[in-house]
């Protein structure tokens, strides 16, 4: 493993991942896979459809109890825990299939994760301290993630919303918590070209301001933009890790990824 | 076949576009607009007993609408808001009525005091006998909830505790009819603006989060049980107080306190006042009972009246009267070509 300046070797890894395993039935959806998330870090994680991506992100989050292995986040094991436990430690996710509660305003989504014990542990947003009123706070997280705050966009109902925003509240609603992982499950499918060149430079910048985050992904130019590290997963193995570079040039990740034959850019 | 050329196209009326916000206090108009449907609402239902002065019977009937109406909002409010389709409404009237019946019988306490009690106490109890069940959601806890009150009256009768099938007998009545009635009433209009306006703070979203999303709320890091938890209790509390004043009125605790009435009834009413707005149970409640109470002639017939009245309002407004009547209150329709 070669670290690209974004970690330092000898710090503590925030998460750790041992030899986690996961049987659906007779399909074995993930085997023996292990990782180690350094603070600050963004990883990437691709991998053909049915991969296991999505899994790994459930075993780890506690939405999927693991057969085997086990997840340590911040020195504490989390295997099996219950997911809002986890959540509640800092370790937070976004959905593939986004479900905003669509009756509502956008700021309004916010108020769940800002009612949660670790939004009022933690005290709002950034300032600290004191919580002014939720919805306030909500207001701000939305200006932060990209909802201009002049227009009426964080008033509108998520049902009226493009796929853009929607995928931005789904951000928004694991920055309520102040976390210090997020794991985003394919924050890009869905958006369009503009609205994908917007959402680079917004978790460019929360990398910045000290986020640690896993990128699960299909869109691999955006992707290798942002990310530290890869990991490849193909029928529930780890078949690569290491730079984008690296892990492209691998002849069995193209193999899994582009096709045995052929290998044509993908995007 | 003939290819419709206009539509139904829905306006907000331009009186409730004005009064949505603090606007609203700028004249007499808008802020009548507000307030003259909820005073015609809870004078309306402050009246009632005095209306009926000369006949006692319906005076009576009045306290039953009432209790119908207490399990038909908890119903509304577990089903629409928290998610759980409870069929338990049988369960929370017959552990308030019990705890209210053995408070007064072998304690001694006045009904003043073991209506509250049993209120607080009994909602804690269901809350704690739910819990096993909270994992589950919709139709299977609906299953489970409905298992509750049969359960209830069988061991009561199996193991003869609490008087057996012959129930507890010599339970003070309350002072008056007044006192009974006003209870009633009054705690169902706290109820009714109360839960309404529980569901509209940062704890009622949470609730309606369990209900749409509980992944979302999970990864917000939001214990759903608890939630769920806190949604039993807030209902049943509702169920013990119509079960306590029940068992008051009527001197008496016995088996049919667990009755699939106060399971089934509530329902109906929620589907004919209008599911999610927590008022029209109340309306429904005030529809149906006194309907049950005209058709007692007809014996069991009343059940066939209920099933008609319930289909129908399911297959021709199944918004219910008061989604309705709000539609037609805030907006305005027209036909528009397409």
């Amino acid at each position: 493993m070669s670290p690209d300046g974004a970690q330092d070797t000898a710090q503590q890894p925030l998460l750790t991942v041992e030899n986690v395993s996961k049987k659906f039935g007779g399909i074995l959806a993930l085997s023996q896979v292990s990782l180690d998330v350094f603070p600050g870090e963004i990883i990437g994680i691709i991998g053909p459809n049915g991969s296991g991506k999505t899994t790994f992100v459930n075993a780890i989050t506690g939405f999927v109890k693991p057969d085997a292995g086990k997840v340590t986040f911040k020195g504490k094991d989390i295997t099996s825990q219950e997911p809002h436990k986890i959540a509640d430690l800092g370790l937070t996710r976004t959905f593939q299939v986004m479900r905003p509660y669509y009756s509502l305003p956008a700021y309004k989504n916010l108020i769940v994760p800002l009612f949660s014990p670790r939004a009022r542990r933690t005290g709002g947003w950034r300032g600290g301290g004191k919580m002014g009123s939720r919805d306030t706070v909500a207001v701000d997280i939305l200006e932060e993630i990209g909802f201009e705050r002049d227009s009426y966009v964080p008033y509108k109902v998520a049902s009226s919303l493009p796929t853009g925003y929607l995928k931005r509240l789904e951000l928004a609603r694991c920055l309520a918590l102040r976390p210090d992982l997020i794991i985003c499950d394919e924050v890009f499918s869905g958006l369009s070209m503009s609205e994908m060149a917007s959402m680079v430079p917004l978790i460019e910048k929360l990398q910045m301001e000290g986020m640690t985050l896993i990128m699960v992904e299909h869109r691999l130019r955006e992707l290798f933009r942002l990310a530290n590290r890869v990991m490849v997963l193909n029928f529930g193995c780890k078949i690569a890790e290491g730079t984008a570079q690296e892990v492209m040039e691998q002849s069995d990740v193209k193999e899994a990824y582009f096709g045995s034959e052929e290998v044509y850019e993908y995007v | 076949m003939s290819v419709e050329t206009r539509r139904k196209e829905r306006i907000d009326r331009g009186i409730k576009v004005r009064s949505d916000g603090v606007y609203a206090i700028s004249s007499w108009r808008e802020m009548s607009y507000l307030m003259v449907p909820r005073l015609v609402f809870i004078l309306g239902l402050l009246v009632l007993p005095l209306a009926f002065y000369y006949l006692p019977y319906w005076q009576r009937v009045i306290s039953i609408i009432c209790i119908y109406a207490l399990l038909a909002i908890s119903f509304d409010f577990l089903a629409n808001y928290v998610g759980l389709v409870s069929l338990g409404g049988g369960f929370y009237v017959g552990v308030g009525a019990y705890i209210a019946a053995l408070c007064n019988t072998k304690l001694g306490l006045s009904p003043l005091l073991t209506i509250p009690l049993s209120t607080v106490v009994g909602g804690a109890i269901c809350t704690v006998l739910f819990l096993p069940c909270l994992p589950l959601r919709g139709v299977y806890f609906a299953i489970v909830s409905l298992m509750y009150p049969l359960l209830a009256a069988r061991v009561i009768e199996a193991l003869d505790i609490f008087g057996g099938t012959d129930g507890i007998f010599g339970v003070d009545p309350l002072p008056s009819g007044w006192v009974e009635q006003y209870i009633l009433i009054v705690s169902v209009l706290l109820f009714a603006f109360g839960m309404r306006r529980i569901v509209d703070e940062d704890v009622g979203l949470v609730f309606r989060g369990v209900k749409d999303n509980d992944q979302a709320v999970k990864a917000s890091g939001v214990n759903i049980t608890t939630y769920k938890a806190l949604g039993v209790f807030i209902a049943s509390t509702m169920g013990c107080l119509g079960g306590a004043c029940l068992v008051h009125i009527y001197m008496w605790a016995g088996l049919s306190q667990f009755a699939l009435d106060f399971s089934i009834i509530p329902i109906a009413a929620t589907v004919v006042g209008g599911g999610g707005t927590l008022i029209g149970p109340v309306i429904g409640s005030m529809i149906l009972v006194p309907i049950s109470e005209l058709l007692r002639d007809f014996g069991t017939l009343r059940i066939a009246v209920y099933a008609v009245i319930l289909t129908l309002f399911i297959v021709f407004k199944s918004e219910g009267i008061m989604n309705y009547a709000t539609r037609k209150y805030e907006q305005f329709e027209r036909w528009v070509e397409i």
